[in-house]
């Protein structure tokens, strides 16, 4: 690893200053920095501690109903919220499958938003060719040995997936991703937020340089939802696909789906097509079956991995099964 | 550079860390704090695993001067051969190890998990210590000493 300065800010706008300067690093959890500066991914000539930051760690319910995540929270501390249970059980179901109790408690939820591939080529600790570590290099896994790829929106310059859960979650609950800067904030809706092969593979995110998450807000709740994940083993494990759902319904008919798949692709998959077709449908009738049919038609399976158009196909059914079992109580609080 | 931190109770100071250094490299290599094990060294085994102020966390996946100021817990911490934590005495008793080296992790983890409220069922005791990986392969047993502390708690 490169040797770095240590740096802990501690006021917001001196930690902007911090990590607006080039070379600066900026370190929630650590969970995903550390490794990546053992890997020679990340180098570092400055690494900013945020752990002072105390305002951007609070989870709240505002004026407006609208549930606000601040990015300094513990992915265990999300999971443990009484407000993220009732709101976005999607969620909570989400980080309480990711990584384990130890990683959970050091975890922030906005670091969690920038994740990067588990391709074991990205990771190598020799190098491989990989357009994300060296551009222009190629890619090693668009033909390696390694088959848990994406099915949607890859290139040949780029076959990886996303392999965090929680943004799968905060895809279907519309959540939107506030930033700061020394130029200002935005507000960046987290299904505009990654960046797919088709269009760059030097970044993941439109998360500019300097740019900070400050918080995660969802405005539009989901107390019926539900998220499933496969993988090899039961626990401590990322996926080999995971799907989200939320729902409403009218009667026994489905009113509002909101559907995404995990590890499909660059992030987080959404449904749209298959969310309309199955507004008036029964959860438990064949037809949902269909729409999800024609969705997953759409998938695009390198040789090797059509097995994942299959299992997607039944993690979303399973997970829209689940959502739609959670009793309606109508309202959220 | 200088780290204060507070470690199984005392306050401790240690000069000319390397800001490269790891909680566990830390504890391991300036405080002769041997328990927590590098096994990994990234985040995917919990040999390290130790108690910063009060939760368990990797101490691979925390840098030493993350830790400045903080409150540590080592297995060191928490009993002697003598008057051993119960959670130790159930990891014997039970005879939850092997070869021993993840132990020191799985105990820590153990005590957090029993605190946590995470320790009422096998199948809770297995998801809430998936994070500590014991190649032997003594995970039933690790099982069965969570659950026997757990039970010696209540009474």
């Amino acid at each position: 690893m490169k040797p770095f300065a240590y740096a802990r800010p501690q006021s917001l706008e001196e930690a902007l200053a911090a990590i607006g300067a080039p070379g600066s690093a900026a370190l929630a959890g650590g969970t995903e920095l550390l490794n990546w500066m053992r890997l020679g991914i990340e180098a570092p000539d400055r690494v900013v501690d945020l752990q002072l930051l105390d305002d951007l760690r609070a989870i709240t319910v505002q004026g407006d109903g609208t549930l606000r995540i601040g990015a300094l929270a513990r992915l265990s501390e999300v999971a443990a919220d009484g407000a993220v249970a009732r709101m976005a059980p999607v969620l909570r179901s989400a980080i309480l499958q990711a990584a384990s109790p130890q990683l959970r408690n050091l975890a922030t939820i906005g670091g969690n938003l920038l994740q990067r591939t588990r391709c074991p080529y990205f990771r190598a600790e020799d190098p491989v060719p990989c357009n994300r570590r060296d551009p222009g290099s190629g890619c090693a896994a668009v033909d390696g040995e390694y088959d848990n790829v994406a099915l949607f929106g890859w290139t040949e310059r780029c076959v990886a997936t996303h392999p965090a859960d929680p943004p799968v979650a905060l895809a279907v609950l519309d959540a939107v991703v506030v930033t700061t800067g020394t130029d200002g904030g935005r507000r960046i809706p987290v299904r505009d937020f990654y960046v797919l092969p088709a269009d760059r593979v030097d970044i993941d995110t439109v998360l500019a340089p300097g740019e900070l998450i400050t918080a995660i807000e969802v405005s539009s709740p989901a107390p019926r939802s539900a998220y499933v994940k496969v993988r090899e083993r039961s626990s401590y494990e990322f996926a080999l696909v995971s799907a989200a759902a939320a729902v409403e319904t009218d009667g026994p008919a489905l009113l509002r789906v909101r559907l995404a798949l995990g590890s499909v692709a660059m992030g987080p998959w959404r449904l749209g097509d298959a969310e309309e077709a199955l507004v008036g449908l029964e959860p438990a009738s064949p037809a949902v079956g269909h729409a999800i049919d024609d969705a997953v038609a759409l998938a695009m399976p390198r040789p090797g991995n059509d097995w994942k158009v299959r299992l997607a196909r039944n993690t979303l059914l399973r997970a829209v099964r689940d959502a739609a079992a959670i009793p309606d109580v109508g309202g959220i609080e | 550079m200088r780290l204060r931190l507070f470690v199984n109770g005392t306050p401790r100071t240690i000069d000319g860390v390397d800001e490269r250094a790891t909680l566990v490299d830390v504890l391991r290599d300036a405080l002769d704090l041997t328990g927590a094990k590098v096994g990994c060294n990234r985040g995917e085994c919990g040999a390290c695993t130790v108690l910063l102020d009060g939760r368990r966390v990797n101490g691979c996946m925390v840098l030493g001067a993350s830790a400045d100021g903080h409150e540590v817990v080592t297995v060191e911490g928490l009993g002697t051969p003598d008057d051993m934590h119960p959670m130790q005495r159930a990891f014997v008793d039970c005879d939850a190890l092997q070869c021993g080296f993840c132990t020191p992790g799985q105990v820590i983890s153990a005590v957090a998990c029993l605190k946590e409220g995470h320790a009422g069922s096998p199948g809770e005791v297995r998801e809430w210590m998936s994070g500590n990986l014991c190649r032997c392969s003594a995970y039933a047993q690790i099982v069965d000493a969570v659950l026997s502390a757990a039970q010696q708690d209540e009474s």
